[in-house]
């Protein structure tokens, strides 16, 4: 009997090999561990997960390894990945005015209780290679001061707050659970937690690339980064036969409290309003183009217009998300040549109908 | 055929047995409204969003050890995203597959129905890339849920008015409004509106799964299914002036094969495990023997293929 061949399987196999093999690129350049990318490309690492919306930093440097470094490809896996896990309950909710500070800057104090403490950034580095690390082998030391930092490190949306000028910040009433994006579909409009949840999982660029337009003008918010704050946090976990509260271990966060002028209302006074981001590891970029997209989307509970992109929360909250974005983008890859073969019928068949109808208008005109 | 047995690592069929729980929940209530969209909790699958993950998760959820599954994408058994879901769930499930659509207890399609009448019994399941109709006509979905709602199709039939007015003819070939059950206007997703009226009153259940859309929607077995169109202009599919080059049907949707650059080219069916069967009882078609020398197909001995 004639079939059609049948080159698609194997094929497919062998581009899993191929992909295998420029993996690995030249084999006399010694192989990347697992521990050599979570130790030493961190932000990577946290990008990741972030996008990925899972906290493992080995798993993390594990997808950035076999994705050859492609970030989305990277968080797609974690993603795929979380999919098998088990949910055994919600922690306690974090608190991150306990966070053990590394970093800790407000722009709109020039001193504040617990002081600016600048901690590790690139943010006053000359950006000017530096060749030295072409070679290898060094270890370098940070000298840290000798002066513990001060015990009480308090939010400045918290301090402004207690003046009576920040936007109260008040859980929905009864506080229940919060909405799971990653178990029920988003509806609309959304409350804040899905959105909370939506930008935490939102490609960083994307989320970068409309924040600088509420920046520019498309968008009628001023924002001051009251406060970003890096730092390790404590989770914690009830369980159900225990009652009580049980460390399960530490994650690293980075929080962004934007602060942004509001004019008030009739119901309202004028008082400032806040912007929240949040990230897992060191994300600030990420955590500040967060909180500036927060406020923005607050337009409709504040009765604002919302004319512009990052104003619309199905605008953005439905095209966040780089894997459901590029999983789509990429499709087109897949073949379409069945409704390309009607687009083609159609598009003959009206040229057929004019070319007639112009012969025929032609003949008359004779 | 083959019946490997599912890889231990996993659930069979991959996701957990509650999820499956809760996309069985959403077919129910899919299936008792036809043609509505279902929200559900689209979970992130080891397979691309827009590669078919919401008909994956109908699949996974309804798939058991006797079924026997067909994956077809453009007609064909041999594409390679095709091959790629059939390799996921012989991993995942070890069911038997099949490229014979009578066989298939489950059919996983993309862009086509097989050309082969279905029977009861059987299952379609549709891969989704957009599952709202009106999505063309209106951006926000909390618009288009309204519309639904209230039955609000008059924008629909503006536009394939429209399409009159401009082309002489609806400019819609594939993803052509259908009505259900008198009541929801749906997508049947990017089939050829050839397929259309296969969807009438069809005998298997037919479900339709938007992954990255997060929706679920289903036509039960024998319900109405109704192209949308004009009393003056009434709903027509596409037709061709020759038959399959390979096996001579001329009941059979056609892909275009370019076979050098210098413009030849040969009408083939899409519907790759019809065509198979039609040639192996017989039929020959007038290029048969061209396409044999392009490669286009290969010549069976014993039952093993030849690339």
């Amino acid at each position: 009997m004639y079939v059609a061949v049948k080159g698609g399987e194997a094929a497919i196999l062998a581009t899993h090999d191929l992909v295998a093999e420029e993996r690995r690129g030249d084999v006399s350049v010694p192989e990347l561990s697992v521990a050599q990318i979570r130790e030493q490309m961190q932000l990577a690492v946290a990008r990741v997960m972030n996008e990925g919306s899972l906290y493992d930093e080995d798993l993390s440097a594990l997808a950035l390894k076999q994705a050859q470094g492609d970030m989305i490809e990277a968080a797609f896996l974690m993603r795929a990945y979380r999919t098998t896990l088990p949910r055994f309950g919600s922690s306690v909710p974090l608190d991150t005015s306990n966070m053990a500070i590394r970093r800790r800057i407000s722009a709109t104090y020039k001193d504040l209780p617990g002081g600016q403490v600048l901690g590790p950034t690139y943010d006053y580095t000359h950006r000017l290679f530096d060749f030295a690390l072409m070679a290898s082998g060094e270890a370098p030391e940070a000298q840290t001061s000798a002066d513990r930092l001060d015990a009480a490190m308090p939010r400045v949306p918290d301090i402004l707050g207690d003046e009576g000028l920040m936007e109260a910040e008040l859980p929905p009433e009864g506080d229940p659970r919060p909405f799971d994006l990653t178990r029920d579909p988003i509806e609309f409009p959304a409350d804040r937690d899905v959105r909370l949840q939506t930008l935490a999982r939102g490609d960083e660029g994307f989320l970068l690339g409309l924040a600088y337009s509420v920046q520019r003008g498309f968008g009628g918010n001023h924002p001051f980064a009251g406060e970003i704050r890096l730092g390790e946090v404590a989770v914690e976990f009830v369980p159900e036969e225990l009652g009580f509260a049980v460390d399960l271990g530490d994650i690293t966060l980075t929080e962004c409290q934007m602060v942004n002028q509001f004019q008030g209302s009739k119901d309202q006074p004028p008082q400032f309003t806040r912007g929240y981001g949040l990230s897992f590891g060191h994300a600030e970029r990420k955590a500040m183009s967060m909180a500036i997209l927060d406020r923005s989307l607050k337009a409709r509970e504040f009765g604002e217009a919302a004319d512009y992109p990052a104003q619309q929360e199905e605008f953005v909250l439905y095209h966040a998300d780089n894997v459901e974005a590029s999983g789509f983008v990429e499709h087109l890859k897949l073949p379409h040549y069945v409704d390309f073969q009607g687009e083609l019928e159609l598009l003959r068949k009206i040229r057929r109908e004019q070319e007639e109808r112009a012969a025929t208008m032609k003949e008359a005109a004779e | 055929m083959n019946t490997p047995h599912h890889d231990p690592d996993y659930n069979f069929g991959y996701l957990d047995e509650q999820t499956k729980r809760m996309v069985r929940r959403a077919l129910l209530k899919a299936i008792a409204i036809p043609g509505y969209q279902v929200p559900f909790g689209s979970r992130e699958m080891p397979l691309a969003r827009g590669w078919g993950t919401g008909g994956i998760q109908i699949t996974a959820a309804l798939i058991g050890p006797a079924d026997t599954l067909k994956v077809i994408d453009q007609g064909a058994d041999d594409t390679t995203n095709a091959v790629s879901i059939r390799r996921f769930f012989e991993r995942v499930s070890g069911v038997a597959t099949t490229e014979l659509t009578e066989d298939a207890t489950i059919i996983q399609t993309r862009h086509r129905i097989p050309e082969k009448p279905l029977e009861a019994g059987q299952i379609l399941v549709y891969q989704v890339p957009q599952p709202e109709p009106l999505r063309k006509l209106e951006p926000s979905e909390a618009e288009t849920r309204k519309m639904h709602a209230w039955a609000e199709y008059g924008g629909m039939y503006v536009r394939l008015y429209e399409d009159i007015a401009r082309y002489g003819h609806v400019a819609t070939t594939y993803s052509y409004p259908v009505l259900v059950n008198g009541r929801y206007v749906m997508s049947p997703t990017p089939i050829p509106k050839f397929d259309n009226p296969k969807m009438d009153d069809m005998p298997a259940l037919q479900l339709f799964g938007a992954g990255r859309e997060k929706r679920i929607y289903a036509i039960p077995p024998y319900t109405s299914v109704k192209s949308l169109d004009f009393e003056d202009h009434p709903f027509t599919v596409q037709s061709w002036t020759e038959p399959c080059a390979l096996c001579a049907a001329n009941d059979s949707y056609l892909d275009e094969v370019i076979t050098d650059d210098r413009g030849g080219r040969m009408f083939v069916c899409s519907d790759s495990s019809y065509c198979e069967d039609r040639r192996a009882k017989g039929h020959v078609g007038k290029e048969l023997a061209t396409a044999e020398a392009l490669a286009y197909v290969g010549h069976v001995e014993g039952g093993s293929d030849v690339a």
